[in-house]
């Protein structure tokens, strides 16, 4: 049931593209989206699940980006390997150098974070969001100045192009779902309640047998994988990457469809998403021409009316459909009490 | 033969003596009670043992070996399960999950098999949530398992956090004035609770207590403490005779005016 709602979502958006239904710039709106959502999902399973302040997520979606162009820039063309399907062209070989790269970006990112996170995850509290903000600031350094890393151009702050622009509409889904799916097999296990007991009361998961600092480590490399694969999908669907993007006062972007979604919904991040997407761009469209810039007046006001109206979020303590936690019924076996 | 043994344990903040030289041996089954006047250093003992504050000084052995510098969750895998003073449960998450959340230890599958969802996670998983359903049933909680356990009265969130303490499946229990803030009803209830699960785990019990029918009425042997030392130690008639409590609770003085 769940895989033919999938996949009958993917179909049908992907025909609207195929006909050109709508533009290619709503069409890419739409894949970035898709992008933001996966990061967004990382940070709600950090702070919303686990209740850890991570302000470093946008650093790792920068590296995984970087990672990913290096890779792609680099070997892409040298694998083009072209494959007629009669009703379109599919070049296997940068595909599956693709693949490769965004997973290498992703596991990049797991890897950093867990160095990273190992020593920090033990301070805890408010010691960690300052600590993640200053990776944050450091990698948007790093990325300004490096001309050259590795074996690709990043031409620092000029700007890195030519990147093989692969993002596609079925990717950019393909890996969504499979985020949503490996999140939501994960909360709703011993795992996530290990992870949730640590948000609920640090002090008593430790009481109950729960080793929260490895908990917490957990969810913090599963996230910041997410912001890596994230961040190698981005790479691919502008085909440019500028060190501004991964300024730390847009890491704010995420924390708002967190808030805004729900803190702790998987529902609420997806949804939030592309309400938030389409909100931004839905204002340019309908805004009076001359007047586009007043969407950051009127996206203002309309967050903050949620919040005044629904403090908990959108879908906060929600979740919809396959989303929603397993019922256990009680069971109608009559136990021996007493005595 | 005894299950716990604490020996010289000695606790500084700088240069405060919250625990000094304290000695405590709680046999096999027994049930023990911990008593003194506020700011005594009860606490500070049970956070001792439980991992929470390193110790200064001195031996803890549990069950034959030193769990001196182990992490708490680490005790707790031992065999120490404790409640808290002032109640810590998971509030916004439902009864059955606070309980689910204790047998983590013993779920018997990992990561793996949740992401791929794979047999052993969904026979393992109905497993644990059929134990921890039968043990809210233990404490007649059964109709319950959905709501909020910030929602539940006081005296059931009680109820429930010695349930948690007991699914982690512990050789010894570590009540932290489990009576506070209860009515008299309430009180008693919690009293034909302690005696219930004693006799049903098998369980040995070391309690703080404050208010002394509890502690006189269930407790076998109670140690007392003033200022971080052991005042006097002994069964619950001895100690309610005994002058330097009754100097520790009521004042020097206390003892001739009240005989005068």
């Amino acid at each position: 049931m769940f895989w033919v709602a999938v996949a009958a979502i993917f179909v049908v958006v992907q025909l609207i593209f195929s006909h050109e239904l709508v533009t290619d710039y709503i069409q890419t709106v739409v894949q970035f989206a898709c992008v933001m959502a996966i990061v967004s999902l990382g940070l709600n399973l950090i702070y919303g699940f686990t209740g850890q302040f991570s302000l470093g997520q946008w650093g790792f979606y920068a590296i995984g980006a970087y990672a990913s162009a290096e890779i792609t820039y680099t070997f892409a063309s040298r694998f083009s390997m072209p494959v007629d399907l009669g009703f379109t062209t599919l070049d296997l070989g940068q595909n599956a150098v693709f693949l490769v790269s965004i997973l290498v970006g992703a596991i990049l990112s797991a890897i950093i974070s867990f160095v990273f996170g190992l020593p920090v995850l033990k301070m805890g509290g408010d010691y960690f969001g300052i600590a993640t903000l200053g990776f944050t600031m450091v990698v948007k350094v790093l990325a300004d100045n490096s001309d050259k890393l590795f074996f690709a151009e990043m031409k620092g702050s000029r700007g890195m192009v030519g990147i093989p622009p692969l993002t596609t509409w079925l990717w950019a889904f393909v890996f969504l779902v499979l985020a949503l799916v490996v999140m939501r097999n994960v909360i709703y296990s011993t795992v996530g309640r290990a992870m949730v007991s640590v948000r609920e009361d640090e002090i008593a998961a430790k009481a109950m047998g729960i080793d929260t600092v490895r908990y917490k480590t957990l969810a913090f490399v599963i996230g910041s994988f997410y912001a890596g694969l994230a961040g190698g999908l981005y790479a691919h669907l502008y085909a440019f990457l500028h060190p501004s993007t991964f300024n730390f006062l847009k890491s704010f972007d995420i924390w708002i469809i967190v808030v805004f979604g729900g803190v702790g919904s998987i529902t609420g991040t997806v949804i939030a998403t592309f309400g938030w997407a389409a909100l931004l761009e839905g204002l340019r469209i309908f805004l009076p021409s001359g007047t586009e810039t007043w969407r950051f007046v009127v996206y203002p006001i309309l967050l903050l009316l949620v919040m005044l109206l629904r403090p908990q979020g959108l879908f906060g303590g929600m979740e919809l459909g396959f989303l929603k936690p397993p019922k256990w019924p009680r069971r109608q076996k009559d136990v021996p009490t007493e005595n | 033969m005894s299950l716990l043994k604490i020996e010289h344990l000695s606790k500084f903040f700088g240069g405060l003596k919250a625990v000094s030289n304290f000695d405590l041996t709680v046999d096999q089954g027994s049930l023990v009670g911990l008593i003194g006047p506020n700011g005594a250093g009860k606490t500070t003992v049970f956070n001792m043992v439980t991992g929470i504050y390193p110790i200064s000084d001195g031996t803890i052995e549990f069950d034959g070996g030193s769990i001196v510098g182990l992490e708490p969750y680490q005790v707790t895998q031992q065999g120490i399960a404790r409640t808290f003073q002032n109640i810590r449960l998971f509030p916004t998450l439902s009864v059955l999950d606070n309980v689910r959340i204790a047998y983590h230890s013993h779920a018997g599958y990992g990561m793996k098999d949740a992401v791929l969802r794979t047999s052993s996670f969904e026979t393992k998983e109905r497993e644990l949530t059929e134990k921890a359903q039968d043990f809210l049933a233990v404490f007649n909680l059964q109709d319950r398992q959905d709501e909020r356990a910030s929602s539940l009265p006081y005296g059931e969130q009680r109820r429930l956090e010695i349930a948690r303490a007991l699914a982690a499946e512990p050789k010894l229990l570590l009540l932290d004035e489990p009576a506070a803030g209860m009515n008299p009803n309430e009180v008693k209830s919690l009293m034909e609770l302690i005696h219930f699960i004693r006799g049903r785990f098998d369980l040995t019990i070391l309690l703080i207590e404050h208010q002394m029918r509890v502690v006189m009425g269930i407790c076998e042997w109670i140690t007392v403490m003033d200022f971080g030392e052991v005042i006097a130690r002994g069964t619950p008639k001895e100690i309610q005779g005994n002058p330097k409590v009754i100097e520790a609770y009521l004042g020097r003085g206390a003892l001739a005016t009240g005989k005068g």
